[in-house]
């Protein structure tokens, strides 16, 4: 059984349609890139994906572990293993980060039955994989993403990614605002969390990052469809020519 | 319509509630006239109705439909009951003094080694000492508000506290006002607090029922004066139980250089209202004036301040955090009085209300008269839903409805509830908001 399954999805937001019928296939231990233009469809994907309310699906299905994804609330499609990396993180002034970070660890281990970890512990972790990612201590003591530059909004995504361990990472546009060696960071935040038991949709309009986190599968979008997939050469393809041919195509 | 109905009603059931408790009431001679004369004036007044101004959000004739005979003096039985509720609601260094179903219940109070500079008597001590300065005092407010007048005519009793010139006592003073009656009943307490020149104390005011009590009628009254160069921390939490009413005035008088750092917080109660009146009248005061309110089913809480800027270069800041919930209603009514003289004044205001229902009600009025032109002032509000966008991404990161809410509530409080200068009381906040948060799941 895959472990993400789209079929023929089709999803609307205020009376237009952004995907129309797009399918997709991603089985545990791969790595899958989606490429696109801008506006074809893949923030949205990945917004309904992880359940964003606005969005209105009007066919097609969402299978993850064979499961209707679609009938879930985010909080137990996260509690599952779904993990987005959103595209733009936002800013929730007032709340601490240290407090969100074990607020939403804590909901997701007791929506899967597991005990609640006790402050120490999660301290213990949290700063170990702050400290593996380069994040440093002062930014978790602010405020959620407050005052954070772009740069830094990201990397406290993959912090998230790599404390809550999800089944499925789905990065949308991780390494826009990342400056080199950040980038570098970060990739090898996420090549450290690839495992035969784990799957990454990485989204992105550069070639540069694939060469960090190398996909097993390349796949198209254009206006809201996939129109075509391949391997990791086809991101070197549309680097080379551009995405011209498949809008055409679309 | 019965509006009229239950107006009578009200006010019959109030004037033979002052008819009854006339000879219990402390004080007599001057301290009787004065209280004929107010309750006089609030004959005249009738209770508060929506065509008079202040109260224009509180109707009184329609919200307290009826008025409860004055509370008994607690019996064994409620003293025991209150003293349950002490032992459940009690602070870590503070000292702590009592007043249950509106009487001071001095085994439950902490008024040994006062320590120099620090001297605490009842309202009825006061009252009965016929030659104390302070009676002036304690009947100072005018009669021109129905309520006001109402509670200076039936104050059974209250606490008395007086703070020397220089004297600055570590522990914060609590003013725990516990409802134990057995039956339906009000209470009425008035209180004073005089702190000299140069001196600095914190007072926490708290409101609560003990088990299993459920309607009563809180009438208090609160009359601060801080002298020269001192300050005062003020907290106030309005926990009363769901059926329970509360009306109480509270009048501040600052002078030069005086310092008021006051926070409120409402979540208990049906109906409350809370109405300050605070005076800048040294030069160089300063005013911060932080209020929650965590409403919801169908409660009904009113804050109405009026900040009189008497004199030149004074300061004040009122900041005010509504968050409301299925058919509550929250009130907050602000107005700034920039007297001619008080040139450089810097005023300002500013609240905020987060609605979590559609039936969800919010009003806001400010009001600033300013006679001054060199002044600054200012005041904003804003009223909104929850942020779709941030719901989202807690709830993407693993947190149910409620808790992202929760969550974001308690930031949207915490701004006002980082005023509170004293550790164990801004805990005492933060986990006053966290129940009701609890409670809401
Ligand atoms: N809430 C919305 N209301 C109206 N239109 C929307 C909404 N969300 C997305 N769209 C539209 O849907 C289309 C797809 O947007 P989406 O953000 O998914 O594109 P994208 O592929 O992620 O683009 P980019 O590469 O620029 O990030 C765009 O035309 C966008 O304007
Ligand atoms: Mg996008």
């Amino acid at each position: 059984m895959a472990l993400l399954e789209i079929k023929d999805l089709h999803v609307r937001v205020e009376d237009n349609e952004i995907l129309h019928g797009l399918s997709l296939t991603v089985n545990e231990g791969e790595v899958h890139a989606i490429m696109g233009p801008n506006g074809s469809g893949k923030s949205t994907l990945s917004h309904v994906i992880a359940g964003k309310p606005d969005y209105e699906v009007t066919g097609g299905q969402i299978l993850f572990n064979g499961e209707d994804l679609l009938a879930m609330q985010p909080d137990e499609r996260a509690a599952k293993g779904v993990f987005l990396a959103f595209q733009y993180p936002v800013e929730i002034p007032g709340v601490a980060t240290m407090t969100f970070l074990r607020t939403a660890l804590n909901a997701q281990r007791k929506a899967r039955g597991e005990s609640e970890l006790l402050t120490p512990a999660f301290l213990k972790k949290a700063y170990e994989v702050a400290a593996r990612l380069n994040v440093p201590r002062d930014m978790l003591k602010r405020g959620v993403n407050v005052g954070f530059s772009g740069g830094e909004k990201k990397r406290n995504e993959i912090l998230q990614m790599a404390l809550f361990e999800p089944s499925l990472c789905i990065l949308d546009e991780m390494d826009s605002g990342l400056d080199i060696d950040a980038l570098r960071v970060a990739a090898d935040g996420v090549n450290a969390l690839r495992s035969p038991d784990r799957a990454m949709v990485v989204i992105t309009h550069y070639q540069r990052l694939l060469n960090y986190v190398v996909p097993d599968f390349v796949h198209v979008m254009s206006k809201g469809r996939v129109v075509k997939s391949g391997g990791k050469e086809l991101a070197l393809e549309l680097e080379a020519s551009g995405y011209t041919q498949f809008e055409d195509a679309a | 319509m019965n509006v009229v109905v239950a107006k009578t009603e009200t006010g019959r059931a109030l004037s033979d509630a002052f008819a009854v408790a006339r000879g219990r009431l402390p004080g007599t001679g001057q301290v009787a006239d004065r209280r004929r004369q107010a309750f006089e004036a609030y004959e005249r007044l009738g209770l508060p109705h929506r065509r008079i101004e202040e109260w224009k959000y509180t109707d009184l004739r329609t919200l307290m439909r009826e008025a409860f005979s004055l509370a008994a003096e607690p019996d064994a039985a409620a003293l025991e009951r209150a003293g349950e509720a002490v032992r459940s609601h009690t602070i870590d260094g503070v000292r702590r003094l009592v007043l249950v179903d509106g009487v001071f219940a001095p085994n439950l109070s902490q008024t040994d080694g006062l320590g120099q500079g620090l001297r605490i008597r009842t309202l009825q001590e006061v009252l009965e000492d016929a030659d104390s300065a302070l009676q002036a005092q304690l009947f100072a407010p005018e009669n021109s508000d129905a309520m006001v007048a109402l509670n200076s005519a039936m104050a059974t009793d209250g606490v008395v506290i007086e703070i020397a010139d220089g004297a600055a006592p570590k522990e914060p003073l609590h003013v725990l006002h516990i409802a134990s009656t057995a039956t339906p009943a009000a209470m009425f307490t008035r209180s004073l607090l005089r702190l000299g020149n140069n001196a600095g104390v914190t007072l926490v005011e708290s409101f609560v029922a003990a088990d299993g009590v459920k309607a009563y009628q809180v009438h208090d009254s609160l009359i601060v004066s801080i002298g020269d160069g001192s300050r005062l921390d003020h907290v106030r939490l309005i926990e009363d139980g769901r059926d329970a009413f509360n009306i109480s005035s509270a009048m501040v008088t600052l002078g030069a250089h005086a310092h008021f750092n006051f926070f409120n917080m409402t979540s208990g109660a049906s109906v409350s209202r809370y109405q300050a009146t605070i005076v800048c009248a040294g030069e160089g005061s300063r005013v911060e004036t932080n209020g929650v309110n965590l409403l919801n089913g169908r409660q009904h809480a009113d804050t109405t301040l009026l900040l009189d800027h008497a004199v030149p270069n004074c300061a004040s800041r009122e900041v005010f955090r509504a968050v409301v919930d299925d058919r509550a209603h929250s009130v907050f009514q602000g107005r700034i009085i920039v007297r001619p003289d008080a040139q450089k004044t810097d005023a300002k205001m500013m609240t905020r209300a987060l609605l979590l229902s559609d039936e969800a009600e919010a009003d806001n009025k400010p009001e600033l008269e300013i006679f001054a032109d060199d002044v600054t002032c200012g005041h904003g509000a804003t009223t909104g839903a929850l942020d779709e966008s941030l719901l989202f991404y807690l709830r993407a990161r693993g947190l149910s409805e409620k808790e992202a809410q929760a969550l974001l509530i308690q930031a949207f409080v915490g701004e006002a509830i980082e005023s509170i200068a004293n550790d164990t009381l801004r805990d005492l906040a933060v986990s006053a908001a966290q129940r009701w948060l609890e409670a809401r799941a």
